[in-house]
């Protein structure tokens, strides 16, 4: 029993020799970011006098309840260095950039997606029957490759027999590419949302009547005399929002009166306008309203008398209104038939 | 004749590297901070920015020239800077006779205004002022808040985001025990003053596994106080503060962890029909001939009074 004393009191001796790791207080903790928010009110005595002293002891009593914390988080030992595992930081951050949105679908992409189009892998080379071997898919192989198989090109029928051949093809395959860098930039544009440009009708497929509309008010403007004399058809009407493409044309917008006096007699006459304002009569609906009232008039005085005659005949029995009508007669008819 | 604006296009591969690392990215790396001075700056604030970029290192910038630059009436030069920099943090340091020893603070989204706050230096000292040794480069350090002032207005809401954002370095996932030896601590005090202190922490023996824990003031010490700040929108914190759609984490059904931590899984059965399942075989249980027979008979007469059913009704249509 001696010994386990003398282990216990040696023990005892021990921690007293060390500072406690013990601090009593409620403190927030957020082990993700390291942080502690110690919303206690502080000391202002303290605070005044010895104002070093105090924050550092704050300080370390909060920093003693942050580790206090970490060191009961799961460790790990990487490169003898013992790591601990934080939990997920709680305390929210603004992002320097904008959460990332997926690409949008480019055109070709778009009209694939809804028609099904899979794209198919195609090999990197192919056999060539003409020239018996394989030719690569693109590279500068291939190009040589073509120029080696189409050294005669035959002219078409109905051609002009001095035209090069040669450079009329070299003039489409770069068509073609400008056409191709046009789309994929009209893509980013779209992707980006940048405003492009309108380049007048591309398409027949896309013009609707609008466009067509716009493209006959600016062509007709686009005369030496800005279209001053042109004959224009009984009903035509001009586009509109197209004065920045057309020549010679402004928008007509009245600009607000500068001058005190324009701007009052401007809101007067508003106010006349408003206040001298008599309901229109439309004449044929009056007449109208009129004719409908009197019929029903006189209907209803029918009525009146017709209810006194039923009550004399059939003593108080409900019938219906028009019982002289020939159309009702036609049911009674038919009973009688039976 | 108008013409498409150009689009950039990268024309090397590395270039195209730079170009993607500057689109947004769904787990952002740690912020960079600039530091820059105003029109004019005192020999306080030129020492105070020097000790602030060396508290925040590798992710910071400094710029030495003066720029004129009143970020209160125009903010745009900086949003220029930082875009220059892809830095989203910024510390301008200016001194003036209306305003003397001034310290702006603020953050951007977007290559845009975020928020800042301008703080006047009352008195500050500085890390060569403390003789004591120094951390590493690039330590994680525990910041602690102390005070409820820090609850109770929004400035001193959006300071703290502030601070953390300025000091926290970056979110990680773990920790080395060693390696835990800075802390920062924020204290604003009833009259409105903001102190902040940076210890050196020392861990002594305890006699239990966690550490004593004992600081040794490092510096910079600095003591402000509030003036002008910018505080964003609802709208525009908001769509600053959302989450990628990738880091959410969904939770997950039909599983669950009792008390002493083993973990329940629910897998759906379809119902049971009990009436139907085929139990243990028992001679007792088993039909006798006769029963059998009846069993055959009675079915026999439903079928054929099916049949009869079926046939009036075809006679009656």
């Amino acid at each position: 029993m001696d010994v386990v004393k003398t282990i216990l009191e040696k023990s005892a001796k021990e921690a007293e020799k060390y500072k406690s790791v013990e601090v009593n207080k409620l403190v927030s903790i957020d082990l993700g970011a390291l942080l502690a928010e110690d919303l206690n009110p502080l000391d202002p005595g303290a605070l005044r006098s010895s104002t070093n002293d105090y924050l550092l002891n704050l300080t370390r009593d909060n920093t003693q309840l942050l580790f206090n914390q970490i060191w009961e988080l799961p460790t790990e030992r990487i490169d003898e260095a013992i790591v601990a595992k934080l939990p997920k930081q709680k305390f929210c951050l603004p992002r320097f950039k904008p959460v990332p949105r997926p690409r949008p679908l480019t055109k070709w992409e778009q009209f694939a997606k809804a028609k099904g189009i899979v794209k198919k892998k195609k090999s990197k080379l192919s056999w060539d029957e003409q020239l018996q071997k394989w030719i690569p898919l693109y590279g500068f192989k291939r190009s040589a490759a073509l120029k080696e198989k189409d050294w005669l090109i035959e002219v078409p029928q109905n051609a002009d027999p001095l035209e090069d051949q040669f450079a009329k093809k070299v003039e489409a395959k770069s068509e073609k590419v400008a056409k191709n860098e046009l789309q994929r930039l009209r893509n980013v544009a779209k992707a980006k949302n940048v405003k492009v440009p309108r380049f007048g009708l591309t398409n027949p497929e896309v013009s609707s009547a609008k466009d067509l509309q716009a493209a006959v008010t600016v062509a007709k403007s686009s005369t030496a005399s800005l279209g001053k004399f042109q004959d224009k058809l009984p009903k035509e009407k001009e586009a509109r929002g197209v004065a920045a493409i057309t020549p010679g044309a402004t928008r007509k917008r009245k600009l607000p009166p500068i001058s005190g006096q324009n701007e009052k007699n401007q809101n007067l006459n508003l106010v006349d306008e408003v206040l001298n304002k008599r309901p229109k009569i439309n004449i044929e609906k009056a007449v109208a309203r009129q004719i409908n009232d009197e019929q029903a008039q006189r209907s209803d005085e029918k009525n009146r008398t017709g209810r006194k005659k039923g009550l004399r005949k059939s003593g108080g029995g409900k019938k219906p209104k028009n019982t002289n009508r020939p159309r009702k007669g036609k049911a009674a008819g038919g009973r009688k038939r039976r | 004749m108008v013409v498409i604006q150009r689009v950039v296009k990268a024309t090397t591969r590395k270039g195209k590297k730079v170009l993607l690392k500057k689109e947004p990215q769904v787990v952002e790396g740690p912020k960079k901070a600039l530091f820059f001075q105003g029109r004019r700056s005192s020999e306080k604030l030129r020492r105070l920015a020097k000790d602030l970029y060396d508290l925040k290192k590798p992710e910071a910038q400094m710029l030495n020239k003066k720029n004129d630059i009143t970020i209160f009436e125009n903010a745009t030069p900086v949003e220029a800077f930082c875009k220059k920099y892809e830095s989203s943090l910024f510390v301008m340091s200016s001194h003036s006779k209306k305003r003397p020893d001034n310290l702006v603070i603020g953050r951007m989204f977007n290559y845009s205004l975020l928020d800042m706050v301008e703080l006047h230096v009352e008195a500050a000292e500085f890390m060569k002022d403390f003789a004591c040794s120094k951390i590493a480069l690039g330590t994680k350090p525990c910041l602690v808040f102390n005070g409820p002032a820090w609850e109770e207005t929004e400035v001193l809401k959006h300071l703290k985001s502030l601070f953390i954002d300025m000091f926290h370095r970056e979110e990680v996932n773990s920790v080395r025990l060693q390696g835990l030896e800075h802390t920062i601590s924020f204290t604003a005090t009833p009259e409105g003053k903001i102190l902040i202190r940076s210890y050196k922490v020392m861990m002594k023996k305890s006699g239990c596994r966690v550490p004593r824990v004992e600081l040794e003031e490092m510096g910079p010490r600095i003591d402000l106080t509030l003036r002008r700040s910018k505080l964003p929108s609802e709208d525009l914190m908001k769509e600053a503060l959302r989450k990628p759609k990738e880091l959410k984490v969904s939770k997950k059904k039909n599983i669950s962890v009792d008390g002493l931590g083993t973990t329940h899984g629910r897998i759906h059965v379809g119902k049971q029909e009990i009436n139907k399942i085929q139990t243990r075989k028992m001679k007792g249980l088993k039909k006798t001939t006769d029963e059998k027979k009846l069993k055959r008979a009675a079915k026999r007469t439903t079928d054929n009074n099916n049949v009869n059913n079926k046939v009036k009704k075809q006679k009656l249509g």
